[in-house]
């Protein structure tokens, strides 16, 4: 694997990550449970829909076999995809994708942070404008995720249920392979597991502050970043997402 | 109803040196996710430097009946008005 090779896939994680969960959360479009809220997810949804132009703009260019960010997003298939299990997870209830919503913030906010200073400076300049928008992302889900936690009986019940559901995904975020192996030594991306303590440091905050309880297992599932397996949501998604440039490829307006 | 969020009216100010306006209301539970609440509904398309809310119960408004004996009589007392003298270009916007 040359160190272009592995760029991609990295760029390729970063840009699946915030694509598939940005279409996710742009599904609640217009159900939100009131407006305020309907707006903001759009608010989020749309950042990270931007992020993933950038990400995948700079993977086609890495790539250099002539595929856009357009290209990399609507004509891959599901196997090609290098997004976490976690932002693939259907939305759920209100809380849980809420909840999906901070795990992924909390570890999207550290290696932004981290990837500021890679030695790579297409990646930096990614990383520094992002890194803002996942700011604002953290600091409403962080509080939402307290409210609701903190709230009532129900709103309590529904948000640990979320979390027990959601912890099993956790751990796909710090496992390293040869690409992030790569990463490391060229200084573009830390390893993944030097995120670990902060983020548990992180989420020991918030969740305790929201009464919840982190589950006590490290199980993880994974196959989503290096494409292995993705769960069956993943498809599903795809075919709505991707039915436009299927049915007419490359279609514009 | 009581499970209703309180309602807040939204006040931005667009620039520095000029003051906040008043653009709209949202619900929120608490006044800080009126304020972030107001960041993602009003200030979507940089609208604005900074951001007041306050609940609208806590607005103390004038009746609309009170509006003869309230503004009637400023009505017709045109030497309010400071159109009676010629403002030198030096003194600028007024």
């Amino acid at each position: 694997m040359t160190r272009d090779q592995a760029l991609f896939e990295f760029l390729c994680r970063m840009g699946d990550n915030t694509l598939i969960l940005g279409h996710r959360v742009s599904e609640w479009c217009g159900h939100a449970p009131v407006l305020e809220e309907d707006i903001a997810l759009a608010n989020t949804a749309l950042d990270l829909i931007g992020q993933t132009q950038l990400w995948l703009g700079l993977a086609g260019e890495v790539e250099g076999e002539g595929r856009d960010a357009d290209k990399l997003a609507f004509h891959r298939d599901a196997w090609d995809f290098r997004n976490l299990l976690l932002v693939e997870m259907p939305n759920g209830d209100f809380g849980r994708t809420l909840m999906r919503q901070f795990l992924f913030d909390a570890w999207h906010t550290i290696l932004l942070g981290r990837l500021m200073t890679s030695s790579e400076p297409r990646v930096a300049e990614i990383a520094e404008k992002a890194s803002k928008e996942a700011a604002y992302h953290l600091e409403r889900s962080a509080d939402t995720v307290v409210s609701l936690g903190d709230g009532t009986e129900e709103s309590h019940a529904r948000m640990q249920a979320a979390l027990d559901y959601l912890w099993p995904y956790v751990g796909e975020m710090f496992v390293a392979d040869a690409v992030d192996q790569a990463m490391a030594e060229e200084g573009i991306a830390p390893d993944p597991a030097s995120l670990r303590p902060e983020y548990d440091a992180l989420l020991g905050r918030v969740l305790k502050e929201a009464t919840l309880i982190i589950p006590d297992s490290h199980f993880a599932h994974k196959g989503g970043r290096d494409g292995r397996m993705h769960s069956e949501h993943l498809g599903h998604l795809l075919t709505q997402m991707q039915w436009l440039q299927r049915a007419y490829p490359d279609a514009r307006w | 109803m009581k499970n209703e969020w309180p309602l807040w009216e939204v006040f931005i100010r667009g620039q520095h040196g000029m003051s906040h306006r008043h653009v709209g209301s949202l619900h929120a539970p608490d006044a800080e996710m009126a304020i972030k609440n107001a960041r993602d509904v009003y200030t979507r398309r940089n609208e604005g430097v900074s951001i007041w809310v306050v609940e609208a119960r806590h607005i103390a408004a004038s009746s609309p009946s009170d509006k003869g004996p309230l503004y009637e009589p400023s009505e017709s007392k045109v030497y309010r008005h400071p159109t009676f003298f010629d403002i030198p270009e030096d003194v600028g916007a007024m």
